[in-house]
């Protein structure tokens, strides 16, 4: 029984000591690398065979439709049939294409998307390389996407390609500013960049003593990832479909995956870095059930990015690097800067969480109240009725 | 095994430069400069200097050269991939880039570097910021000033005239 009790550290532990037995020690190390890099190559691809079913069938039901249904279960096996049709496709090649870095770029950011689950820790001891700059390192992965974007929009000779991967990069550099101080933050009050630590340090949550830091945070992630009400960057009815406009067949299929990849790995870091991880009811007693404590706030936190999805409209251009410039990064350096002085506060650390809380409040208290001001203010420049005078006409 | 694997990437980043000043196209320069620089961060991770690397990936990849292809993008006409590799300064150019690797070269085998054979410590990243709060405050606030210099300035050279 005790050997459920952490059932997947010790299935790991099981099989080193089995193959430990007949491989000398480089092979065993070698052989273990390799099966986790499989593993995290993995996660993308599942990640999209599951989510896009998920995200059908909850956009369908925000939209009163039913969504897919024909295939399996509810509908369930629908995307391996898409994958199956995106398999067979002809693999087109623009005329005047950049060959080398056009087959480059859906690989790379492929690759980005996958190398982000090598920091994060399913649960206690469950990370493939639990690096003490895990933090940063994400940050860092971050950016090889702003890169492939560029070459995939860059190499296929189109405009709206391009067009799309100017806006792509506007918009991924702006953001990544609020989403590095709001991660700043986090690691202010931890005093660790290891995901590990992160988890370990969160006896409350950490949505609950800073809010205002999760919010930008998750807002910030939705633009990194490219999603509506952010998703100017592959706009259909404006530049076609963006950087990825003349990808075909697997091509295309692997700037899906990333896509899906990056916004299940954005779930999961929103997961480690404010909702407490793997931690759950339970789970010191047994850590096995870790990793289903973090797989169910994944979709959680995931279900909430689609009903965003489903409910906003698209933003215009300035709108969005507006969002950024004036509103998220104000924010968070006002929240970085009074956390940073409630840390050297000398009283005990509940007191200097509530604190942080009462900040954390204050300015999204702040900054919503300036935020309307400023819509009726621009109402009113424009003439518009408010809702009320005209309903008693 | 270490050496074998330093010289590998000794010669793909030195190969990924020697790329960037030869190839015609201007973009493809800054993606020969990008592969450059991830040699640099890997040689960094054979150094055990986790941090240095992933800042290396950080600053160079993720924002130096993307501002670079961001600016080639906007101010050449990118589709033209044929451009003269010379133009009439390059002798020039040859003599200055000479003269510095010889300064360079001499500064690298006259200092004696002074190596530390301990392990890196653990807490080496909370060290180093450590330094940047405590000894050398001073050089890191006046960088900040530097940059918040360069923003202000790129904010008025940027500003439409009323």
């Amino acid at each position: 029984m005790d050997y459920f009790r952490d059932f997947f550290v010790n299935i790991a532990r099981s099989w080193t000591g089995w193959i430990d037995g007949f491989l000398p020690g480089w092979a065993v190390n070698t052989l273990n690398f390799l099966i986790m890099a499989v593993i995290l190559v993995m996660m993308p691809v599942l990640a999209t065979l599951s989510f896009t079913w998920m995200e059908r069938k909850t956009i369908a039901r925000i939209q009163n439709r039913l969504g897919p249904n024909r295939l399996g279960p509810f509908g369930v096996f629908q995307g391996f049939a898409d994958a199956v049709k995106m398999l067979v496709k002809e693999d087109v090649v623009p005329d005047g294409a950049d060959k080398p870095v056009f087959n480059l770029a859906p690989i790379l950011i492929a690759a980005g998307a996958a190398l982000l689950w090598a920091v994060i820790p399913f649960g206690r001891g469950m990370a493939a390389a639990d690096l003490n700059i895990g933090v940063l390192y994400v940050v860092a992965i971050g950016s090889i996407t702003t890169v492939s974007v560029l070459m995939a929009g860059w190499s296929s000779n189109n405009k709206y390609a391009l067009l799309g991967a100017f806006r792509a990069v506007a918009q991924l550099l702006s953001y990544e500013v609020p989403m590095i101080l709001s991660i700043a933050a986090v690691t202010l009050l931890v005093g660790s960049m290891r995901m590990g630590d992160v988890v370990e340090a969160q006896v409350l949550p950490f949505i609950v003593i800073m809010p205002a830091t999760f919010l930008v945070y998750l807002l910030s992630g939705i633009a990194e990832t490219g999603r509506t009400p952010f998703d100017l960057l592959e706009a259909e009815s404006e530049i076609v479909a963006g950087y990825f406009v003349e990808y075909s067949g697997l091509k295309f299929g692997w700037f899906y995956i990333a896509e899906y990849g990056n916004l299940f790995a954005i779930a999961a870091i929103t997961t480690t870095l404010f909702l407490g991880g793997w931690r759950g009811p339970g789970g010191s007693a047994v850590p096995a059930l870790g990793p289903f404590y973090f797989i169910a706030k994944i979709v959680a936190v995931i279900f909430v990015l689609m009903w965003i999805r489903g409910t906003w409209p698209r933003f215009r251009i300035d709108q969005m690097l507006d969002l950024a410039w004036k509103v998220l990064v104000p924010v968070s350096l006002v929240n970085l800067l009074w956390i940073a002085i409630a840390m050297k506060l000398p009283v005990p650390a509940p007191v200097q969480w509530a604190l942080i809380l009462a900040g954390s409040l204050g300015v999204l208290l702040v900054t919503l109240g300036a935020l309307g001001r400023a819509a009726k203010r621009h109402a009113r420049q424009q003439g518009w009725v408010p809702l009320e005078s005209q309903g008693n006409t | 095994m270490q050496q074998v694997i330093f010289i590998m990437l000794s010669l793909l980043t030195l190969g990924a430069a020697l790329m960037v000043v030869t190839s015609r196209s201007l973009f493809r320069s800054a993606l020969w400069l990008i592969l450059s620089f991830a040699g640099i961060a890997a040689l960094y991770i054979l150094l055990e200097a986790e941090f240095l690397a992933v800042v290396q990936v950080l600053v160079y990849i993720g924002a130096i050269a993307t501002l670079i292809i961001f600016a080639i993008m906007l101010s050449r006409n990118v589709m033209a991939s044929d451009e003269a590799r010379f133009n009439n300064q390059w002798r020039l150019v040859v003599g200055f880039g000479a003269l510095l690797f010889v300064a360079l070269a001499a500064i690298v085998t006259q200092i004696p570097w002074p190596v530390n054979v301990q392990a890196v410590p653990p807490d080496a990243i909370q060290q180093l910021g450590a330094g940047f709060v405590g000894p050398y405050v001073i050089p890191f606030e006046v960088a900040s000033i530097l940059l918040v210099a360069a923003l202000i300035g790129a904010i008025i050279v940027a500003r439409e005239r009323e």
